[in-house]
């Protein structure tokens, strides 16, 4: 019987962590339409998305220490438990990067639209595509799944890189530019950070699943069954 | 110091039911090694069949070689000398109701015809030291008897009246399922420091307190040794399928 209840409690902590994961994409996806049609009424359903998730996240992380504290939970379910409370942090923080671009985007309300080379919604939806797979890999307690989305984080490094390179140079070339590239290389920094939660939320994915911490190591991230799998 | 134990091929009968099946492993020196598994699966059969316990049933059984460091326990010494060697403490604590705290400690020692006097002072207090129970028994020790302690006292004297005879090992069957959560700490506090000078085997039901006091657990099921790791491993991420179905309380 208490096992029954138990179980009920995990399945409740994974059904609040996909009700914030859903709030956390979507504000991510809003801030970059704020962004693409200069619209600051988006800026602000943003906003609230951002004091839903910070709710959220104090009640998950609430669930998750009950649960440590009553239930004592063992090996896959404390797996379980502690990479919820991960993700649940990491999150909260795609929420803060969904409302620090939404920030940029207030900062731009005035500023002629200008055209920079960086294409923001080509990494946007990169980025966001790293939060829908990872998070499909915890549905469906996937590590392979969460393995691809690991091998996706060097594409956006590289696209935030590039972005940094070309977006300086019209710093220093094109002054009256300059406030514009710079808010635009902020949210390339955010979209670049949201890739790296999704690293997180992956790996955490893969902690939970087989137990293995791939964090920080490269030679684990390729799975067994992996065809592109080194020797 | 302690001994490591090595089982190989263990086998164990109560009549025709046989509780233990092709049991092998090696249990490290100056370690605690926890044993897990339902009821019945036979772990506390298996402790008793290390300081033959078990022959002592007389439709108890046992095939196969256990080895307690150079000694065949089945083989090299009579089941006195061995239990002199692996001391074991119960569920319940069972002191000498009628004797005193000192000789209770040192009923072993006299049983063996130790008689010298202040030798067996000395072994009373570094007993009652070692189990930590000296400083809240050291002015009544020949005033109270055994039962007049409270039970995680008295099972602090049960550990000491074992310790008491110099034992290489020390067998724990449950010892601190009885007992509130003070007295469970004090126990594992103490096999904690105990194991760096004997090799401990402890029987639980308590996979915390498996997972708190021993560095490695075996998971016993029907009468098999199904898993045998680290703690750390066994609790965190077992190989063994039925072993996680009953860490997590999904087993059956």
């Amino acid at each position: 019987m208490t096992r029954i209840r138990f179980q009920q409690s995990l399945d409740d902590l994974k059904e609040n962590l996909l009700v914030m994961a859903g709030l956390a994409e979507q504000a991510i996806q809003r801030a970059i339409e704020a962004y693409r049609v200069r619209d600051l009424s988006i800026c602000d359903l943003v906003s609230r998305s951002e004091l839903a998730i910070n709710r959220l996240e104090r009640e998950i992380d609430q669930a998750a220490l009950d649960l440590l504290a009553m239930e004592q939970p063992m090996a896959i379910d404390l797996r379980f438990i502690l990479s919820v409370i991960k993700i649940n942090a990491d999150l909260e923080r795609v929420g803060d990067a969904a409302k620090s671009i939404s920030d940029r985007v207030r900062h731009m309300e005035h500023m002629a639209q200008v055209d920079l080379p960086v294409d923001i919604p080509r990494m946007a939806s990169l980025a966001s595509e790293m939060v829908r797979k990872s998070l499909q890999a915890f549905i469906e307690a996937d590590a392979e799944l969460a393995r691809n989305v690991l091998t996706m984080d060097d594409a956006v490094d590289a696209m935030n890189r590039a972005a940094y390179k070309a977006l300086t140079k019209v710093m220093e070339e094109e002054s009256h530019m300059a406030p514009q590239a710079l808010n635009a290389l902020m949210i390339s920094r955010s979209l670049e950070r949201v890739a790296d939660h999704a690293t997180n939320i992956a790996e955490d994915v893969i902690f939970w699943v087989q137990g293995t911490d791939v964090r920080h190591h490269k030679s684990l991230i390729v799975g067994p069954n992996d065809p592109h799998a080194m020797g | 110091m302690g001994v490591g134990i090595e089982v190989i091929n263990l086998n164990a009968w109560y009549g025709t039911n046989h509780t233990l099946q092709d049991i092998n492993l090696n249990i490290p020196a100056n370690h605690a090694t926890a044993l897990i598994g339902p009821s019945g699966c036979g772990k506390s059969t298996f402790v008793r069949c290390i300081n033959r316990m078990h022959e002592t049933n007389p439709i108890g059984r046992v095939t196969g070689t256990i080895r307690i460091g150079e000694i065949d326990v089945y083989k090299d010494a009579k089941p006195v000398e061995i239990r002199r060697r692996v001391g074991m403490v119960f569920q319940r604590p069972n002191p000498f109701p009628t004797m005193s705290i000192y000789d209770n400690v040192a009923a072993g020692l006299k049983l063996n015809g130790y008689a010298n006097r202040r030798a067996l002072d000395e072994i009373v207090e570094k007993s009652l030291k070692n189990s930590a129970l000296w400083d809240e028994v050291k002015d009544d020790l020949k005033k109270k008897s055994g039962a007049s302690l409270s039970g995680g006292q008295q099972q602090r004297l049960c550990i000491a009246r074992a310790l008491a005879v110099d034992p290489e090992v020390l067998l724990m069957d449950e010892p601190a399922s009885a007992l509130d959560p003070v007295s469970t700490s004090k126990i594992e506090d103490l096999i904690f420091q105990l194991k760096s000078q004997y090799t401990i085997v402890i029987v639980t039901h308590n996979m915390q307190q498996a997972a708190r006091v021993a560095e490695k657990t075996g998971f016993f099921l029907n009468g098999r040794m199904v898993e045998f790791d680290s703690t750390h491993k066994i609790f965190t991420n077992p190989s063994d399928k039925r072993t996680e179905d009953y860490i997590t309380g999904r087993f059956g």
